[in-house]
């Protein structure tokens, strides 16, 4: 089956590298058909960026930093400059001081309490306003999310709440938007290991205790990931809007350790 | 050179797309190899990878040159 995406175009908002969730959604979108402009923040991702979005036959890259209002309108001009309308949005996008993302939440400062929903959760909120205004005919937008949000994991902490936000927002953003056709979802992803999440403490054990406890017995991949999110952005997903959707092996059906899983322990 | 040196040199030339007599043990990732912060980041995250050892964020900070980067997964490969 190919073609999913055909005559299809949008934006894709945070991509990092060839490890990013956002780069196994945007392969598996340019692979059936999709148009892709990318945004990044700052020049050293504006390097990381170009090849990549090469690679998938496009040229179309706009600077945006998400947590700030003018940039974003800026980044929806240059858009609307070269297409007059969009049918998705990739928002893979989340910020925190990575030194409290490992320790207590209790200690979280307000500055990265702020900062942290400011990047991670409103943005979704703002980038979904100015989008919406480009799809006059419906349209689909992605965000990306963890179990983190609705359980504690030890060190995910401040973005967990952010997380939480997040995911909040999904179904009160796809309430309003419902009417104009415009969908509104989020994939919550089981770990995987990223930029991002290389700020996250004692990340590998986190990795190792989901593929010992998670029914498949196994981690997901940015390709797992890629093709929930091209359900989510095609017309297969038709009907689905306000969805927390799991990409997780199974792990967040789970509620104790697998009798076949070895204790483990800090490495 | 050292089993080690060779493949970390081979990380380091393909990710950063610089010459292979650059790499050596006394250059600076970011002063003589024209690394930014994240891709200290990432070539941690591929060190990790071949040799399977973890990095943390305290020892990662401690290494700026080829040599340290040497060093350190020698002493903690498996």
């Amino acid at each position: 089956m190919t073609g999913l995406m055909q005559g299809k175009r949008g934006l894709v908002m945070g991509l990092a590298n060839e490890k990013s969730l956002a780069w196994g959604i945007s392969r598996k979108l340019a692979e059936h058909g999709a148009e892709i402009a990318f945004s990044y923040h700052g020049d050293p991702l504006r390097k990381r960026v170009q090849p990549l979005a090469q690679q998938l036959g496009s040229d179309f890259l706009i600077e945006c930093d998400a947590s700030n209002m003018d940039s974003l309108d800026a980044a929806f001009d240059q858009l609307k400059a070269r297409w007059d309308t969009i049918d998705f949005v990739v928002h893979a996008i989340g910020f925190s001081d990575k030194n409290e993302l490992r320790g207590k939440f209790v200690d979280t400062s307000l500055e990265n309490f702020l900062l942290t929903l400011n990047v991670s959760a409103y943005s979704l909120v703002a980038v979904t306003k100015r989008a919406c205004a480009m799809m006059p005919d419906g349209g689909s937008v992605l965000t990306l999310s963890y179990y983190g949000a609705e359980k504690v994991i030890p060190h995910y902490n401040v973005m967990g709440v952010a997380k939480a936000a997040l995911e909040a927002s999904v179904k009160y953003l796809a309430n309003d938007l419902g009417p104009e056709n415009i969908r509104v979802n989020a994939i919550s992803a089981g770990p995987i290991k990223t930029l991002a999440a290389s700020g996250i403490g004692d990340f590998r054990y986190i990795l190792k205790w989901n593929e010992l406890n998670s029914p498949m017995r196994r981690n997901v991949s940015i390709d797992d990931v890629g093709g929930a999110g091209l359900y989510m952005l095609s017309d297969l997903a038709s009907g689905v809007t306000g969805e927390i959707h799991h990409v997780d092996g199974g792990y967040n059906v789970v509620g104790m350790k697998q009798e076949d899983a070895p204790d483990i322990a800090l490495a | 050179m050292s089993d080690t040196a060779e493949r970390v040199k081979k990380i380091v030339v393909e990710h950063l797309g610089v010459e292979e007599d650059k790499v050596t043990p006394d250059a600076s990732f970011i002063d003589d190899l024209g690394a930014d912060s994240l891709d200290i980041v990432e070539l941690v995250m591929a060190f990790e990878e071949e040799f399977g050892v973890e990095i943390p964020d305290d020892a990662a900070e401690k290494i700026a040159t080829v040599g340290d980067a040497n060093r350190y997964i020698e002493e903690h490969k498996g």
